[in-house]
């Protein structure tokens, strides 16, 4: 008996190795995938160990729920496009968490002799992962915008929300106080059930108010928070690779966290809470007038160019113009042009978006520059293309103070030789703020879809 | 006396996850993330115990539908994160 035991904790001993390893190996794209499968195996040799755990009666059940969970998440990973990553890792979060939800209700239903201590972690368990849970697939909705009748993709909120949202807390402690205090009395189950509907409800209430411009922060937290969940499950079951893994997600998410709210130039609480505030609108009038320049024009000046820099945006990615912007980049480096990418840490929907796009397009990895090393050479750049991105390039983050983007770290497109701004019409970023950048003299505005414009372009080159 | 040896294996595995963490690149954050997906579907093994434990159902039902969300992670994080680790290509 005690033997399996040992064996079993001894192997985790060895998949937390793997973990740590598969996470170091990430620090650099070409030993990143390596790092992957490593940790993979960590993860197989786990549950593999685990199958042989002596209080196992029957494995009818567990079979049929792992070929069942393979087949989804394996058919989810074939069939998910790039640009849904978003939607996908937010989705992952919330069933992440909702497994440890799960796991530490059959904890309570199984222990009858539960002590405080061990009561107050199950129930942790359970909140952090009722709210990830619910958290996420409200995030989910927002970033989909399936449900656009139910949940705007903007932020909703509701006279007395607050007061709503601080009922619901001081209920949750209540209940959770009521199940450590009387465990095992026939009100129990009463409460447990509502402390984890109030965990759900909770999780809606605090993601609804987050505009959808946000949701990057939100994805982030809610990735740390599905970790968080495992660790408190992990300390209810006395699992220590639960807790090992569950920490290491945890820390994860939460720098992710910190970088995107450091690139918005917002704390995580003015993230989190200022859906409640009265937006307030700024009067600054930008002077100045546009220059648009036809495609076919563009083609002269990026013939000339010695050095490019492209700077994509959410934007390039529902135009789908990472693939013929690629082609684009080859034509130019054809022509002893130097092409490079600057990206914003805020650009795309989620951390790293734009990176793994452009990946797919097949541009090689070297050339992906961070906004400190493009901002460093800005001025040498001929030409700085931005593609669908708005506020990320945003000079009033630097200019105009009062702007609500004032202070925030930008790539400072307009600081390069000529920027060619490529965009549908006229519209202001998410932010909705607008763009003095548009009315700067060494800008260009080259409207239409941006698929359209660069494939324009490179005809221009082919002919 | 185990809860302060669960306190300590915690505290330790945060500091070491801000470490790691901190040194993986922005242009990888997306595959870190999905990656995470998947390392936090190690609740796995925590519901297997309840997944195969027939003297209580509803402690098995609430296990066996644990075990299937954590697989999903598991399986779904992994896959995509090596899909789009193996899109990254250098010159």
């Amino acid at each position: 008996m005690l033997n399996t035991e040992l064996i079993i904790n001894a192997v985790y001993v060895l998949s937390a190795a793997l973990f740590i390893l598969g996470l170091k190996l990430l620090s650099h794209p070409s030993t990143a995938r390596r790092g992957n499968k490593l940790s993979a195996i960590g993860m197989l040799v786990a549950i593999c160990v685990t199958l042989t755990d002596q209080n196992i009666l029957a494995y009818e059940w567990i079979i049929v729920a792992i070929i069942a969970g393979s087949a989804v998440g394996a058919f989810i990973a074939k069939k998910v496009q790039l640009t849904e990553m978003p939607e996908m890792v937010s989705l992952l979060n919330g069933v992440g968490g909702l497994a440890s939800l799960l796991v530490a209700l059959a904890m309570l239903e199984t222990d009858t002799a539960i002590d405080s201590y061990l009561a107050i972690i199950v129930l942790l368990a359970i909140a952090i992962g009722g709210i990830t849970f619910s958290g996420s697939v409200v995030a989910w909705a927002k970033l989909s915008g399936k449900v656009a009748k139910l949940i705007s993709s903007g932020s909703t909120v509701f006279s007395g929300q607050a007061f709503v949202n601080a009922f619901i807390v001081i209920a949750i402690f209540v209940l959770g106080a009521l199940v450590v205090i009387y465990p095992q009395t026939a009100n129990s189950t009463v409460y447990v059930y509502s402390f984890v509907a109030l965990c759900i409800v909770l999780g809606v209430m605090l993601v609804i108010p987050i505009g959808g411009a946000d949701m990057p922060v939100v994805i982030s937290l809610l990735n740390s928070y599905s970790g968080l969940a495992a660790c408190a499950a992990g300390m209810a079951l006395n699992n220590n690779l639960l807790i090992v893994a569950g920490a290491l997600v945890g820390a994860s998410g939460i720098i992710l966290t910190s970088v995107m709210c450091k690139a918005m130039n917002r704390s995580l609480i003015n993230v989190l809470f200022s859906g409640f505030q009265a937006v307030k609108a700024t009067e600054i009038k930008i002077e100045g007038e546009v220059k648009p320049l036809a495609a076919d024009d563009a083609y002269y000046v990026l013939e000339a160019a010695q050095s490019v820099v492209v700077i994509p945006g959410y934007g390039m990615a529902v135009a789908q113009a990472q693939h013929a912007m690629k082609e684009l980049q080859v034509l130019l480096e054809e022509n002893g042009a130097e092409v490079v990418y600057g990206i914003h840490p805020v650009a795309g929907r989620m951390p790293g978006h734009m990176n793994v796009l452009l990946a797919e397009a097949d541009v090689p990895y070297e050339l992906l520059l961070e906004m400190d090393e493009v901002n460093a050479r800005m001025a040498n750049f001929d030409v700085a293309i931005v593609i669908g991105a708005n506020d990320v390039v945003n000079p009033a983050a630097r200019e105009i103070e009062g702007s609500p983007i004032y202070g925030m770290p930008i790539i400072n497109a307009d600081l390069a030789k000529n920027v060619f701004i490529l965009k549908r019409g006229m519209a202001s970023g998410f932010a909705g703020i607008e763009n003095p950048l548009f009315f700067k003299d060494n800008a260009r505005m080259i409207f239409g879809d941006a698929k359209d414009t660069i494939n324009t372009i490179i005809r221009q080159f082919s002919d | 006396m185990s809860f302060i040896y669960l306190l300590m294996i915690l505290m330790l595995a945060i500091f070491l996850g801000f470490e790691l963490i901190r040194k993986v690149p922005a242009t990888l954050h997306t595959p870190l993330m999905s990656g995470a997906n998947a390392v936090s579907g190690i609740t796995l093994i925590g519901a297997i115990a309840y997944s195969g434990n027939e003297n209580l159902l509803l402690a098995q039902i609430l296990g066996s539908v644990s075990v299937f969300l954590a697989t999903i992670n598991v399986v779904g994080g992994y896959m995509v994160t090596d899909r789009m680790l193996a899109m990254f290509k250098s010159k």
